[in-house]
């Protein structure tokens, strides 16, 4: 019992949290309802992918700057290739968008693996060129989504006999916990995913322990595109256009991760607490937007609670290091 | 000898660059025996270790395991092989609880805690995550899962280093039961106390080439610490000892006055005195403490307890410019710690200058070449100024670092094995300097993992062992044996039959 | 033990030498072959007009690239300076309305001032990745932009004359920037080459370590660094926007891609302890020159990104090479 508290309180604390929140809301708007929440998780969906993507490489003790690029990127190829066509030709589109994201992401990791520059700085120059490549997809926004596409994230699912309970689901809250299930869980239950958890730990003990270590990064890249075409397609669902440059996902992901107890040394942390934390981070928006705060400014408040987050991570980082 | 050797290595050769970590080493164990692989600091073993472990990849040699050549690429290679190591730094990952390791590793639990019980500890909880584990815990561990394999050859590194003795017995038991069984151990240890008492032979490595294979048998401990050493017997003495009497006449006050300093779980109670004028050796076996020692001295890390007087007045090193202010200048044993190699020897020297905030602006150049000039010519470096470096031989390197606090005029050098992995000719050259340094009434602490080099440079030496001094020697009885004997926790006096002695200092106890 | 003796050196080992320590006569030679393809492509463009057109636009970009020099040097990089200069640029041509040019000059610098120091402190004391850092600054600064726009948006914007005149001017055919540029550049050049907190930015981009037990202080080196590099970026502002004339939220942003790349080309580490200003100021005149060239070949902004980027990732991954064969 203590060790579940210890392990999960974080991420019970940041549920409280969230609720809390959601409480002053009601309280700062006494109508905010299912339908708020519905739009709510609409907005929080392309983060919440971002911050998927960014965890996982994480926890594999690396970070991934190309994160936001990668969604530009992804966002504008769904959109524009389902531009005028048909509904169907989007079953196609889709997967096809998602293994541009896997490939792309596993091209991350390889340029890590093959050239030893840091992570960091190959993932910065593959930002350039994703960024580059999306512009050249779709040179201002623009594009289409198919209708049914944005159906699935429109609404909220009807469970017959509770109505009052279906109304506060909404579709694009099942979409993410299905997309983010469907990966997370079996990988976290395989050798594979163990394996992830053991390059960012330690990578020498990895290593002895018999870990193919540069297999394991590609993988965890790989993935972190496959998230990150994710994003991209949500990005696409939920304006109906691509649009190529990068929105604010990547500070937005590392301060997630970070405040989700994920290190950013590696090795710790689960998904759910990021994406419960990205959850808080946009509802401060939201109440901050219902106090009638000038935008702008919740943009700044936003910001700065963003790099508070990160230095607060790294401090814990740093501290954990020295003892 | 007639059955054929479960693992034979032959002419395993290893260089780094221009350093030989290995030149032919070999090793052969047979079925069902306790192998001891012994050496000095830096002779190879660890070297020999990761290359049969498949850490890293020898340049050339032969291994054979059950006659076979195989080519063991990578630890996941060695382990189907049956190769498995148990290292010094237990390889359990830190954030996985211990069923989580376990996957990783394909170890099946039952018999993991058959073992785990076996080797005395009885309540371990499998979801425990490894971080929150005791050291001493977690080591056992890591042999519970080697042994849960069964593998063929087991590779223990210092097994019984930082266990509490209760476990050490426990672990001795089951290595010995394991030679029993007809499966085989290499065992590297540093006591003689476990080597007699559970080995049937020991490899001697020396200089990365292996110089001898005798049987343990009572006595064979002179025979080991002699290999160990080689045949170094002329005692040349650069240095007068009577510097200690020489040395700073009516000033009663050490310089550095050290009482009971600790450092975490691997420095416990340290005292020393070092004065003015002398040039006191530390002497201690890899991973004693003493590293933590230099660093708490330096001001790198802070002392978990005990008290650092200099000139009197106790101090706190909160970093390593606060020591620097006192005159307190560390020489790491590694070069590359204190350099910048991509910087020329002129700024390399002239860095201390411009640490402090005041010293930001202009350099005065004119100034600072002739500072740096006279130092370079003072240690003989032979290079310019302008040069980088990462482009000097070793020792041109190791004098560089040498040189930058001679440029400081610091009172006190503290150096790290200077002398490591250098030349003959720059070593002469370092052991005189520091004879000088200490003539010219400054004060050196001398570590070094070269015995002999305490009769050349010391006035007096102190013997760490177990984060403890457990012998202060005059250096005219630090002759190399009777070094060797302190440095492994052995009594001084004591000639014959030291196996069957007990290790009067027995391991500490490791904190969580 | 033992070293190797003097043997033959492969020439391809002795070109990567070569390189490594005269980093300026290659890029010296690609710049001018740039140029020579330019004027072959459309022969005649190489004129005076063109030359000093082309200083003109490289000076802002330069600057900029001075900053990541120095950041790049200790192992950092400053993405910050983009929005800094903007900031300095908008917010000195709307108070230029209201006050002396000296007075606007001096308020525009506060906020860059205000974001080096949290820049510097982020990394120097919380040691938190510059990257992640100056780009959550820089997204801080927008927005505090974005504010401050709405409380002057009804005074207009001017530019100072003696501003356009910097920018734009010429004086005999030399672009008048460069008074302000060159003593820059002896600054930033003399600073890193003889002056005690040089030699610290390249001890601590070398080897922090080394240069924390000599006595040297991280946190001191970076916090200043930091707050330099802004400056320097809010002056890049001042020039900029004499020289487009036009005061925008995003006016210095595409710069920040192109600063980073010049510093990699022009010799720095992006993991430090390595390079030189005279080398990125090469390094910011190839770009100009290439832009011209891409521009002609109508080659669009997305292939320009692109490009960039292969370039960053190819130089750093050659650098570590050559850093690895010594």
């Amino acid at each position: 019992m203590t060790r579940l508290v210890r392990r999960q309180g974080w991420v019970a604390g940041l549920l409280v949290l969230f609720v809390v929140l959601l409480v002053i809301t009601r309280l700062i708007q006494p109508g905010y309802g299912s339908g708020d929440f519905g739009s709510l998780v609409r907005a929080v969906l392309p983060y919440a992918f971002a911050v998927a993507a960014q965890t996982i490489v994480v926890i594999a003790g690396g970070i991934d700057l190309s994160v936001g690029a990668m969604m530009a990127l992804t966002s504008v190829t769904a959109a524009s290739m389902m531009d005028g066509a048909s509904e169907e030709y989007a079953l196609f589109v889709v997967p096809f968008v998602l293994a541009m994201g896997l490939v792309l992401g596993a091209v991350n990791g390889m340029l890590i693996v093959v050239t030893r520059v840091p992570d960091i700085v190959v993932t910065l120059a593959t930002l350039f060129v994703l960024q580059g490549a999306a512009l050249l997809v779709l040179g201002a926004p623009g594009g289409a989504v198919a209708e049914w596409l944005r159906a699935t994230i429109v609404g909220t699912v009807s469970i017959p006999g509770l109505p009052e309970l279906s109304a506060w689901i909404p579709k694009a809250l099942v979409l993410l916990v299905v997309c983010l299930c469907i990966i997370w869980i079996p990988l976290k239950r395989s050798k594979l995913g163990l394996s992830i958890y053991a390059i960012g730990s330690s990578e020498l003990a990895a290593f002895r322990s018999g870990v193919p270590v540069a297999r394991t990064r590609i993988i965890a890249y790989a993935l972190s595109g496959l998230f990150a075409a994710m994003g991209g397609l949500a990005l696409t669902m939920s304006t109906g256009i691509g649009a190529p440059i990068p929105g604010p996902y990547l500070l937005a992901s590392v301060a997630a991760v970070v405040l989700g107890g994920v290190a950013l040394g590696g090795g710790k942390g689960g998904l759910l607490g990021p994406i419960v934390a990205v959850f808080v981070l946009r509802l401060v928006r939201t109440d901050l937007t219902l106090l009638a705060i000038d935008p702008n400014v919740t943009a700044i408040i936003e910001g700065a609670i963003m790099v508070a987050v990160v230095m607060f991570g790294a401090f814990i980082t740093m501290r954990s290091r020295q003892s | 000898m007639t059955t054929s050797p479960l693992l034979d290595a032959t002419g395993v050769v290893k260089t780094y660059g221009a350093v030989v970590a290995l030149r032919n080493a070999s090793l052969s164990v047979l079925p069902g025996e306790v192998h001891a692989l012994m050496g000095a600091n830096g002779a190879g073993k660890s070297t020999l270790v990761k290359i049969l472990t498949g850490a890293i990849r020898a340049d050339a040699g032969h291994i054979l395991i059950r006659g076979e050549a195989r080519d063991v690429r990578s630890p996941a290679d060695a382990r189907r092989a049956g190769l498995l190591p148990v290292y010094q730094e237990p390889s359990l990952i830190p954030d996985l609880d211990v069923a989580s390791n376990l996957r990783l590793t394909d170890t099946p639990v039952e018999p993991f805690r058959a073992w785990v019980r076996e080797l005395g500890i009885p309540d371990l909880d499998i979801r425990d995550t490894a971080r929150d584990i005791p050291l001493a815990v977690l080591r056992v561990l890591d042999l519970a899962r080697a042994l849960a394999v069964e593998p063929d050859v087991l590779l223990l590194d210092e097994m019984t280093a930082a266990l509490p003795a209760n476990l050490a017995e426990k672990v001795l038991e089951v290595i010995r039961r394991q030679g029993d069984s007809g499966r085989s151990v290499i065992f590297i240890s540093h006591r003689f106390v476990e080597i007699s008492a559970l080995c049937d032979r020991a490899t001697v490595l020396r200089d990365g080439e292996t110089v001898g294979v005798v049987d343990i048998e009572p006595g064979v401990e002179e025979r080991i610490v002699e290999m160990m050493l080689g045949a170094k017997v002329e005692k040349t003495r650069v240095a007068a000892c009577q510097a200690s009497q020489a040395a700073s006449p009516g000033d009663s006050r050490p310089r550095l006055g050290v009482a009971n300093l600790r450092v975490g779980s691997k420095l416990n109670d340290v005292s020393f005195d070092l004065v003015n004028g002398e040039v006191a050796g530390v002497i201690a076996l890899e991973g004693q403490g003493q590293d933590e020692l230099f660093a708490a001295l330096a001001g790198s890390i802070r002392p978990s307890g005990g008290t650092i007087e200099v000139d009197g007045k106790p101090v706190k090193f909160a970093h390593p410019a606060d020591a620097i202010r006192a005159g307190i200048a560390y020489v790491p044993g590694d070069r590359t710690e204190a350099l910048t190699m991509q910087r020329s020897v002129r700024e390399n020297i002239a860095l201390p200058f411009s640490a402090a905030l005041r010293n930001w602006g202009p350099i005065n150049m004119a100034q600072e070449r002739s500072t740096v000039v006279s130092a370079i010519e003072r240690l003989q470096i032979d290079t310019r100024a302008q040069r980088e470096v990462q482009r000097l031989s070793g020792g041109n390197q190791q004098k560089v670092t040498i040189a930058r606090w001679i440029a400081a005029e610091a009172q006190t050098i503290l150096c790290f094995d200077p002398t490591r992995g250098i030349d003959v000719g720059t070593k002469q050259e370092i052991y005189k300097l520091l004879r000088e340094l200490a003539d010219q009434g400054k004060s050196v602490l001398f570590y070094t993992s070269e015995l002999e080099e305490v009769q050349r440079v010391c006035d007096r030496v102190i013997v760490i062992f177990g984060g403890r001094v457990v012998d202060v020697f005059p250096v005219e009885l630090a002759d190399e044996p009777a070094l060797m004997r302190a440095a492994y926790g052995l009594p001084r006096g004591a000639k014959a039959d030291v196996g069957i002695l007990a290790d009067i200092h027995s391991s500490p106890v490791a904190k969580p | 033990m033992s070293t190797t003796a003097i043997q033959p050196v492969p020439f391809g080992r002795r070109l990567k030498r070569f390189m490594a320590d005269r980093p300026l006569i290659p890029l010296i030679i690609l710049l001018v072959i740039l140029v020579l393809v330019l004027q072959i492509l459309r022969p005649g463009i190489v004129n005076e007009r063109w030359l000093a057109n082309t200083v003109k636009f490289a000076i802002p970009l330069a600057i900029l690239a001075g900053c990541q020099t120095m950041t790049m040097l200790t192992g950092g990089i400053d993405l910050s300076v983009g929005t800094v200069a903007t900031m300095s640029a908008f917010i000195m041509a709307t108070q230029v309305v209201n006050h002396d040019p000296a007075v606007a000059i001096l308020i525009a610098l506060v906020p860059a001032v205000l974001i080096g120091l949290v820049n510097g402190i982020g990394v120097g004391v919380f040691r938190v990745h510059p990257l992640i850092m100056t780009l959550g600054t820089s997204l801080i600064g927008t927005g505090c932009l974005q504010v401050y726009q709405r409380t002057v948006i009804a005074s207009g914007a001017k530019i100072p004359p003696f501003l356009a005149w910097l920018g734009t001017g010429l004086t005999y055919g030399v672009p008048n920037a460069l008074l302000l540029f060159v003593p820059i550049a002896v600054l930033i050049v003399f600073t890193l080459n003889r002056t005690g907190f040089g030699r610290l930015l390249y001890a601590v981009g070398d080897n922090e370590g080394a240069a924390r037990l000599s006595g040297v202080r991280y946190w001191q080196v970076i916090t200043a660094l930091y707050v330099i590099s802004s400056v320097l970026a809010g002056i890049t502002g001042l020039l900029y926007i004499g020289l487009i004339k036009a005061p925008s939220l995003s006016l210095a942003e595409p710069l920040v891609l192109p600063s980073v790349a010049a510093a990699v080309i022009g010799g720095t580490s992006i993991f430090g302890g390595r390079g030189g200003y005279t080398g990125t100021i090469i390094g910011a005149l190839i770009l100009t020159v290439l832009t011209t060239l891409l521009t002609i070949l109508q080659m669009p902004e997305g292939a320009r990104r692109i490009l960039f980027g292969l370039i960053v990732l190819f130089v750093t991954a050659a650098y570590l090479r050559i850093i690895e064969d010594r």
